[in-house]
Parts: structure tokens; C-alpha cells; sequence
């Protein structure tokens, strides 16, 4: 019997912006298997973004190979495995929240009453019942990210790329989205890559934390996240999660990166 | 804690009552003007081709109220052919042109140069191509009016979408009419009818004024011209007005549509807090 494929594969990817000008990514190698949660940590600027655009076949790899469920990420692309969650919820102002969950499904040609039955268990999924027909300007920060999440679990896909989710949200709201994250991923059992800068975060959710060095990145260490499922608020009082917290920390400084500038997260309006 | 922005009602009906509301003080300053104008003809003993009184004005507006009326439904034709006209095929370049952005490239210098020509200027020579009495003469002015603006701001509007968005629907396999049909049209929808907005008035003055060159003898700007001609100002005037209140309630028109149809975005009331 052979092993299942892995979810994600990398080999020897590197990335060059610019005619080289800037190398973002350099040498990486990372094989994630199925129902894995991989969180990836860095200081700002070492490429986490472009390595998810990159698995999720937005941007091409300068070199090295990208395979997906055993595919190349483009033919993954073309089949729905993957969905993405923005740190931003990159939500449509003239849809509601309804319409916006449903949009992928719109696109997957799903019937309409297949298309509702679905919208209604997601929207009990991430407990936003009695919002439906809301517009996205109508909702906190923290539901719209609610709703960017049902919107990308909706169609079932293999794999969840999330880039800083919960970045914007406030520490409350943040912790109560990371619970039902945990909770939504114990029961659909799918794949989930998660971009962070919050070490404890990272280890709160994970199964493994890829550590990564400052510009170019690379994968400076992998820790093992082995404190026991399902996790709860008690687990961040562990004795365990503490060392894990201290190990990660502690990859990243030898990574260079508590020496490196942290650059302030860029928000550019550019427009497209 | 999580605030909830409670949505806040947008009946139509609501919205025109606050308007009232709001256009109360707009009102008070529109009699007041009338008064005062009415006043001074009478007090400085204006001369009636300088500036007819407001009485007079409306005099001529009553006894010629079906004339006028039709003169206005004529010109009014004009205007919406040239509205239709212009305005359709300015989205239609908006979208090849947001689609293939290299044409966009070539072609927007030139637009733009286009844009500072007087068009106006072009009305007798419209006037020769298409025979004084054909109100294709017409509605070509008000039509080239009436391109820039809703062109100009169906392309921003089509382009200026958060990149993340076209990532997403990359993401979902999305092809480009899907992208467009389901992201870029949608975003630009306020920013169309900001652009119909303006070209409803423009297609007024392009028809009218297109009219001054010579047009049928139950046209608006033809009715005004003659009176002017024949000394009858208060009747000119009554004719300038007749053809204000078929602009205003042409933007209204277009006003509605946009509730209507882009009703989904946030009231301003409810943007400030
Ligand atoms: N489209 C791009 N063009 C040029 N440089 C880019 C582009 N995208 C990212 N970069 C650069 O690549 C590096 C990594 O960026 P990014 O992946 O966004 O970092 P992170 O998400 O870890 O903060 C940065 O130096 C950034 O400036
Ligand atoms: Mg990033």
C-alpha cells in the first residue's frame, strides 16, 4: 500500500521579483500531509504571502516544483481544491452575506436549492444566524472574516490557504476565531496552511510551525507541535505549550530575524 | 467588543421625505429669489428684453403651456436618443477597453484629447451631415456629449477593483467574463451612474443647443430662438424653463435608477459614525 499523496509538496522553490532584484523566497522544501495544520512564521517581509500565492497558483515560482493532492498547483487551481482566506475579507459590498458565501458555489454551477442548503450550514458553522441578508459594511470586522471563512469552506476544498486571517482583529475576537477555526477544521478534516507573525497563534493551532528566516526566505526550522488534540483555552496554560511557544521564539532569533528591521505592514491601495 | 453597524432603512419613500426635509431651506432661498427678482424689475423699471418679470414669465408659461409642453417632449426625444446612444457605446469601449488594457493604453491619449474639443461646435456641421430637420442631428451632439463622462467613469470604475478580489476569483478558476460579470461590473455600477448622471444634463444642452443651429419648427431651442427673435421674452423664457425642468427631471430619472439598482451600498448617514 502506498502512501496517500501529500497534500503539499515543494521542491527547491525560490521566487525572484523584478529581474532578480529581490529575492523573496529561496530553497524551499516542505512536504504537509492530508488533514495537516501548518502554520508558517516570520518576520514581516520573508516571503509567507508569496510562498501561500505561490501553493495556491496566483503567482508562478521563479524555480522548483509545486505539487498539490498529487498535481501540479495549476491543474489543483482548475479542480476547486484550493480556498483562500485574505487578511482582509476581500468581501463584495453588493452581495449579502447570503450571497457573498455562496458565490464560489455560483461559480461551481451548484443549484440554487443545493447553493441554500449549504449557505444555511455555513452560516450556522461560523454562528453568523440572523445576519444573512446583511451587507458586509453592516458587520464587525470580526464577522466579515466569519463570513470570508464559510466562503471558502463552502465548496469543501481539499486545501485552506489562510494569509493572517486575523491579523486586523483585536485579541478577543482573535482568540474566539482561532477556537472555531480549530473546531471547523476537526470536523471537515481538510488541509490548512496559515500565515501568522504571532508565535503563540501558531502554536496554539498547529500541528507543525515552519519558522522562516528574513529575506531571501527559507525555512530556518520546523518545530512539532505536540500537545494533545482537541485543544482548548486551557491548552494555552500548559506547562508544554509555554516550552513550544519559548522553542519557536527561539528559532526565529537564531533565524536572524529579531536582529532583522521589521518593516510595518504595508497596506498599498493599489488598484487593479 | 464587535460593533454592529445596524442597517439602516433605505425606503424610497423615507429617502424623499428626508430629502424634503433637506431641500426645505433650498426652497425658502428659491422664492425669496423670486420675490427679490420680481421686486427689482419692478422697482428699477427693467426693460422687458433685459429681464422679463417672474409674473410675465409665468404668464407666457400658462397660455403656452401645450406648446411648449410638446416642444419639450421633442427636444426631450433628442436628448435621450443622443443619451442612449453615447452612453451605450461608452461602456461598451469602457469594457474592451479594461479587458484588453494595452488598446486602453493606445486609445486613452486620444480620448482624452477628444474630450477637450467643444463638441458644440460641431452641431451646424451635424446639422449638414444629417438635414436640419433629422433629430439624428441632434442626438449625434448630445451622443459625443454624453460619451466622455459615463466613459471616463465606467473605466475607473472597471478597474478599480482591490486586487485581492481578482485573486479570489482566480482562485475559484474564474474566467475572465465571470471576473467581469460577477467583480468588475458590479464595482462599477455607482461609478456608471455618476457618469449618467452628468451626461443626462449634458444631453439637455446638446440637444437644445444644437437646436439654436436651425432645427424643426416644434423643437425647444428652435420655440425659444424665434422668440427671442420676436421680442416675445417672457414666451423665451418660459421655453428656457420648460427645457431646465425637462433636465432636472431627466436626472432625477436617472437618479431613481441608481437607488434602485445600487441600493445595496452603505447610506451616508450611516458611513460617518
Ligand atoms: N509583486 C511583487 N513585486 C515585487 N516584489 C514583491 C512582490 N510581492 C512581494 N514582493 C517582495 O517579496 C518579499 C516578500 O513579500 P511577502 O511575501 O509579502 O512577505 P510577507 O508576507 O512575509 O510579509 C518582500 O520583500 C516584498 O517586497
Ligand atoms: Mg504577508
Amino acid at each position: 500500500m502506498s502512501a496517500p499523496p501529500a497534500a503539499v509538496s515543494l521542491a527547491g522553490v525560490g521566487k525572484t521579483f523584478g529581474k532578480g532584484a529581490v529575492r523573496a523566497l529561496e530553497d524551499i522544501d516542505l512536504a504537509i500531509a492530508p488533514g495537516e495544520f501548518v502554520s508558517l512564521i516570520g518576520p514581516s517581509g520573508c516571503g509567507k504571502s508569496t510562498l501561500l500565492r505561490i501553493v495556491g497558483d496566483l503567482i508562478q515560482p521563479s524555480v522548483g516544483d509545486v505539487i498539490v493532492n498529487g498535481k501540479p498547483a495549476h491543474r489543483a487551481r482548475l479542480d476547486h481544491d484550493y480556498g483562500i482566506v485574505f487578511q482582509s475579507a476581500v468581501l463584495y459590498d453588493w452581495r449579502t452575506v447570503t450571497k457573498n458565501i455562496s458565490l464560489p458555489l455560483e461559480l461551481l454551477g451548484w443549484s440554487r436549492g443545493r447553493r441554500n442548503e449549504r449557505v444555511r450550514e455555513m452560516v450556522e458553522l461560523v454562528e453568523l444566524s440572523g445576519f444573512e441578508s446583511h451587507h458586509p459594511w453592516q458587520l464587525s470586522g470580526g464577522m466579515q472574516q466569519r463570513v470570508s471563512i464559510a466562503r471558502a469552506l463552502s465548496f469543501d476544498p481539499a486545501l485552506l490557504l489562510m494569509d493572517e486571517p486575523f491579523g486586523a482583529l483585536d485579541e478577543m475576537t482573535r482568540e474566539r476565531l482561532n477556537m472555531e477555526l480549530l473546531r471547523i477544521w476537526e470536523r471537515s478534516g481538510s488541509t490548512i496552511v496559515f500565515v501568522t507573525h504571532s508565535i503563540p497563534e501558531a502554536v496554539f493551532l498547529s500541528t507543525r510551525v515552519v519558522v522562516m528566516s528574513p529575506r531571501p526566505g527559507r525555512i530556518a526550522g520546523i518545530v512539532e507541535v505536540d500537545l494533545p488534540q482537541p485543544r482548548g483555552a486551557e491548552t494555552r496554560e500548559q506547562p508544554r505549550f509555554f516550552e513550544l511557544v519559548t522553542e519557536v521564539r527561539e528559532r526565529l532569533a537564531g533565524s536572524g530575524a529579531a536582529t532583522a528591521p521589521t518593516e510595518p505592514a504595508l497596506v498599498t491601495e493599489e488598484r487593479v | 467588543m464587535s460593533t454592529v453597524v445596524q442597517p439602516v432603512p433605505r425606503s424610497f419613500g423615507r429617502t424623499i421625505g428626508r430629502r424634503f426635509r433637506d431641500w426645505l431651506p433650498a426652497l425658502v432661498v428659491f422664492v425669496l429669489v423670486l420675490v427679490a427678482w420680481q421686486g427689482l424689475v419692478e422697482v428699477f423699471n427693467i426693460r422687458q428684453f433685459l429681464l422679463p418679470k417672474p409674473t410675465a414669465i409665468l404668464g407666457a408659461l400658462r397660455d403656452n403651456r401645450s406648446d411648449l409642453w410638446s416642444a419639450g417632449i421633442v427636444t426631450f426625444k433628442e436628448a435621450l436618443g443622443g443619451f442612449a446612444m453615447g452612453s451605450t457605446a461608452a461602456i461598451l469601449v469602457a469594457l474592451v477597453l479594461a479587458r484588453w488594457r494595452r488598446v486602453g493604453g493606445a486609445i486613452m491619449p486620444y480620448a482624452i484629447a477628444a474630450n477637450a474639443v467643444p463638441i458644440i461646435a460641431f452641431a451646424p456641421i451635424t446639422n449638414n451631415w444629417f438635414g436640419l430637420l433629422n433629430p439624428m442631428s441632434k442626438m449625434v451632439i448630445a451622443a459625443v456629449l454624453c460619451f466622455f463622462p459615463v466613459f471616463v467613469n465606467t473605466l475607473r470604475g472597471l478597474t478599480s477593483v482591490e486586487p485581492a478580489s481578482i485573486e479570489l476569483m482566480r482562485s475559484y478558476a474564474a474566467g475572465e467574463i465571470e471576473t467581469f460579470r460577477r467583480v468588475r461590473i458590479p464595482n462599477a455600477l455607482p461609478f456608471i451612474f455618476t457618469g449618467l448622471k452628468v451626461a443626462s444634463v449634458l444631453a439637455m444642452i446638446g440637444a437644445v443647443v444644437g437646436e439654436y443651429f436651425g432645427g424643426p419648427l416644434d423643437a425647444l431651442g428652435v420655440v425659444i430662438q424665434n422668440n427671442v427673435a420676436l421680442f416675445d421674452f417672457p414666451l423665451a423664457w418660459a421655453g428656457i424653463i420648460v427645457a431646465s425642468a425637462f433636465g432636472i427631471a431627466f436626472y432625477a430619472a436617472v437618479a431613481v435608477a441608481e437607488h434602485f439598482l445600487t441600493g445595496w451600498q452603505p447610506a451616508a448617514d450611516s458611513r460617518s459614525d
